[in-house]
């Protein structure tokens, strides 16, 4: 089955969850299964405020156009909907949504699982943690490229220095 | 040739959000070369650009190695392993 429904927005503004679902519930009559995952900014330690979200316009919007294509041919999505806010972003607020359409479940829920995952460790965001004190960048995560692994995806993490120039 | 450099996160907090590098001869020939001649610029491009951070590279807003070729009106841009979602 083709990918009929296909929406990335990388924006300021909030979302709405049961809207992002039911426009892709109603992509065509061979929907049986829409799941969705949301990311929201968690309080991390004492005095936590905010998360700022940066990222590299266009550069963004591309790239995770480009998982979603993959992620879809791989796991035969009929829909798939992705919405990723940046700037300021206080604790309890929606950082990310990943939903995703298709005839079954199963389906369903590894594509969903497995385009948050390349999202994670590939779409160009950079979180800045904000506390009463200041602010921290945070690091990347060995364990985002390990999650992507599973998916027989290599991360790209890793070290490069222009000693490895070739 | 001429070639714009970008950066991000905490790269872009040293080195300002973008840059224009323009050459007559002797200009590099791949990202990495780029990178070299980049740190050479001043201390705070050699501290920001350090290795061992683990900073990534894109050419024309695609992920790219160093040894890629640059080609006139480039985009380069250098950031920190991604944080997003």
């Amino acid at each position: 089955m083709a990918l009929l429904h296909r929406h990335v927005a990388v924006q300021a503004a909030d979302f709405d969850l049961s809207r992002e679902a039911g426009l892709l519930a109603q992509a065509c009559d061979q929907v049986g299964a829409v799941v969705s995952f949301t990311g929201h900014v968690r309080a991390w330690g004492e005095g936590s405020v905010a998360l700022e979200l940066e990222h590299y316009p266009g550069m963004t919007e591309r790239s995770i156009g480009a998982m979603m294509d993959a992620v879809a041919e791989r796991f035969g999505l009929i829909g798939v909907r992705v919405v990723h806010r940046v700037g300021l972003l206080p604790v309890g607020q929606q950082i990310v949504l990943v939903a995703v359409a298709a005839r079954h479940r199963h389906a369903a829920f590894q594509g969903c699982e497995c385009l948050m995952d390349w999202l994670k460790t590939q779409a160009p965001f950079w979180k800045k943690e904000v506390t009463t004190q200041g602010g921290q960048w945070v690091d990347a995560r060995v364990q985002d490229d390990d999650a992507l692994a599973r998916w027989g995806l290599a991360g790209i993490q890793t070290n490069l220095s222009p000693d490895t120039a070739g | 040739m001429r070639v714009t450099v970008r950066y991000f996160a905490r790269v872009r907090e040293r080195l300002g959000p973008e840059q224009t590098c323009e050459w007559g001869a002797d200009a590099p020939r791949t990202v990495g070369e780029l990178w070299a001649w980049l740190q050479a610029r001043s201390p705070a491009h050699a501290e920001a650009l350090a290795e061992g951070q683990g900073l990534r590279t894109a050419l024309d807003q695609a992920l790219c190695d160093t040894d890629e070729p640059l080609h006139d009106g480039a985009e380069v841009a250098f950031f920190p392993p991604v944080t997003g979602g």
